[in-house]
C-alpha cells in the first residue's frame, strides 16, 4: 500500500506545486513560522539591534567631540605655553635690565664718591706736602741766617745782623 | 533520484519538492497539523534565524563579532531599502519586511543544502506571502488615503483622453501584482533545483559525467546568486508596493 502510494506519487506527471491537498499543511506551517519569525525580531532580535547601532553611534559622535574638545584644548594650552615662555623671556630680560641698571648707578655713586674721598686727600697731603715744605724753607732759612751770623761773629765781631741776612737770602736764592 | 533501469535513464526531478509527512508511512494522509518535511524546514530556518539574529547578537558588543556584524548588516541593507522606497512613514512595517525578507533568503540557502527540501520552491508558500503583502498594502491604502487611493490607477500626468486606458491597465496591473510577486520566487526556486537534480542524473552516465559535474557546479553556483537576488527582489517589490499604497499619487 505504501509503495503504491510512493510509486504513484513518484510517478505522478504533475508537479508537488499543484499538488492542492498539501495546501492547507503548508499555508498552517508558514503561518506558524512566520508569525514565530516575526516575534523574535520584535522582541529580541530588533530591538538588540537597534540599540546597539544607537549606543554605537552615541559613542562614535561622544568619541569624535571629545577629541575635538581635546583638540582645542591642546591648541589653548600651547598658546598658553608660548605666551608663557614669551612673559618670562621679557620678565627676565627687564629684571637683567633693571640689575644692570641698578649695578650702574651704585657703582656710579661708589666711584663718585671714591674719587671723591681721594680727592679731598690729594688735597690734604698736597696741603700738608706745602706746609712741610714752606716749614723746611723756613727752618733752612733760619738755621743759614743763625749759622752764618754765628761765623761772621766769630770772624768779623763787627758786621751787623742786617747785612748778614740780606747776604743769606741772597745766597739762598741764588 | 534518478535510476537506470533497463538502459533507460529516468529522472525524477520533481521528487524533492514533494510534501511528505517526516513521521509515519509516505502514504499517510497530511492534515493542516501534520508535521511533514516543510515544518521541519521551516522550522531549521527559524533556527538558524535565531542564531544569526539573537544568539550572534547576544553580546551587544559596541565592536561586533563576526556573527554580529552579519545580523547589523542584515538589518542596515533592509532598514535602509525600506527608508530608501518607502520613506520614513514606511519604517514602522519594517519588522514585517523583516521578517520576509529573512524567512525567504534563509528558506533559499537552506534548500541549497543537498536532499534539502525549499520551502520557498512552492508556490502555496509565495503564494500566501504574496497575498499578505497585497492585501495588506491595500487595506493600508484605503486606510491611509481613503478614496485618494484610487488616484494610483488615474495617472494625472498623463493625456486627459489616454488617463482611462491608463486606468485599466493600472488596475490590472495592479491585480496581477500577487500572481507576478508569488509564481517570481517560487518558479526561480524550483527551475534552479530541477535543473541541478537533471545535471545530476546526467552524472550516471560514465562518458558525459565530468560535464554534468562541472555543470551541476557552475548552476549551483548561479543558485546561490539567484537565491539572494530573489529574496532581494521579493523584498524590495514589497517596499515598492508599500511605497504604493503609503504615497499613491505619481
Amino acid at each position: 500500500m505504501a509503495t503504491e502510494a510512493t510509486d504513484a506519487a513518484a510517478s505522478s506527471p504533475g508537479m508537488p506545486q499543484l499538488d492542492f491537498s498539501t495546501f492547507p499543511n503548508q499555508i498552517f506551517w508558514l503561518v506558524v513560522t512566520l508569525v514565530v519569525i516575526y516575534l523574535i525580531l520584535s522582541k529580541v532580535a530588533l530591538p538588540r539591534i537597534a540599540s546597539v547601532l544607537a549606543e554605537r553611534s552615541g559613542t562614535i559622535t561622544n568619541d569624535l567631540a571629545a577629541a575635538e574638545e581635546l583638540k582645542l584644548k591642546a591648541v589653548e594650552a600651547e598658546e598658553a605655553y608660548n605666551k608663557a615662555l614669551a612673559d618670562a623671556r621679557a620678565e627676565a630680560q627687564k629684571i637683567v635690565a633693571e640689575a644692570k641698571a641698578e649695578i650702574q648707578s651704585e657703582l656710579d655713586v661708589a666711584t663718585a664718591k671714591a674719587d671723591a674721598e681721594i680727592a679731598a686727600k690729594a688735597a690734604e697731603s698736597e696741603k700738608a706736602i706745602a706746609e712741610i715744605r714752606e716749614n723746611a724753607m723756613q727752618s733752612v732759612t733760619e738755621v743759614a741766617n743763625e749759622t752764618a751770623e754765628a761765623l761772621v761773629g766769630t770772624l768779623l765781631p763787627q758786621a751787623a745782623g742786617a747785612d748778614v741776612k740780606a747776604a743769606v737770602a741772597a745766597r739762598l736764592k741764588g | 533520484m534518478a535510476s537506470e533501469e533497463g538502459g533507460k535513464l529516468e529522472f525524477h526531478p520533481m521528487d524533492q519538492f514533494i510534501v511528505k509527512p517526516l513521521f509515519g508511512e509516505a502514504g499517510d494522509p497530511i492534515h493542516f497539523y501534520t508535521i511533514t518535511n516543510v515544518t521541519f524546514w521551516m522550522a531549521l530556518a527559524i533556527g538558524a534565524i535565531s542564531l544569526l539574529l539573537v544568539v550572534g547578537t547576544r553580546g551587544r558588543a559596541i565592536i561586533p563579532t563576526r556573527a554580529q556584524s552579519m545580523a547589523e548588516l542584515a538589518y542596515g541593507f533592509v532598514y535602509k531599502m525600506v527608508e530608501d522606497v518607502t520613506g520614513k512613514d514606511g519604517l514602522k512595517y519594517f519588522p514585517y519586511i523583516f521578517t520576509l525578507f529573512l524567512f525567504i533568503i534563509f528558506s533559499n540557502f537552506l534548500g541549497l543544502i543537498p536532499m534539502s527540501f525549499t520551502t520557498t520552491s512552492h508556490i502555496a508558500v509565495t503564494a500566501i506571502m504574496a497575498f499578505a503583502v497585497f492585501f495588506t498594502v491595500t487595506i493600508i491604502g484605503f486606510v491611509k488615503n481613503g478614496a485618494g487611493f484610487l488616484s494610483l490607477f488615474w495617472v494625472s500626468s498623463a493625456p486627459l483622453a489616454l488617463r482611462p486606458i491608463l486606468a485599466i491597465i493600472e488596475v490590472i496591473s495592479y491585480f496581477v501584482r500577487p500572481v507576478s510577486h508569488s509564481i517570481r520566487l517560487a518558479g526561480n526556486m524550483m527551475a534552479g533545483h530541477a535543473v541541478l537534480k537533471v545535471f545530476a542524473g546526467f552524472a550516471q552516465v560514465g562518458a558525459v559525467a565530468p560535464i554534468a559535474i562541472l555543470g551541476v557546479v557552475a548552476i549551483y553556483g548561479l543558485e546561490v546568486l539567484v537565491s539572494a537576488i530573489q529574496a532581494y527582489v521579493f523584498t524590495i517589490l514589497t517596499c515598492v508596493y508599500l511605497k504604493d499604497a503609503l504615497h499613491p499619487h505619481h
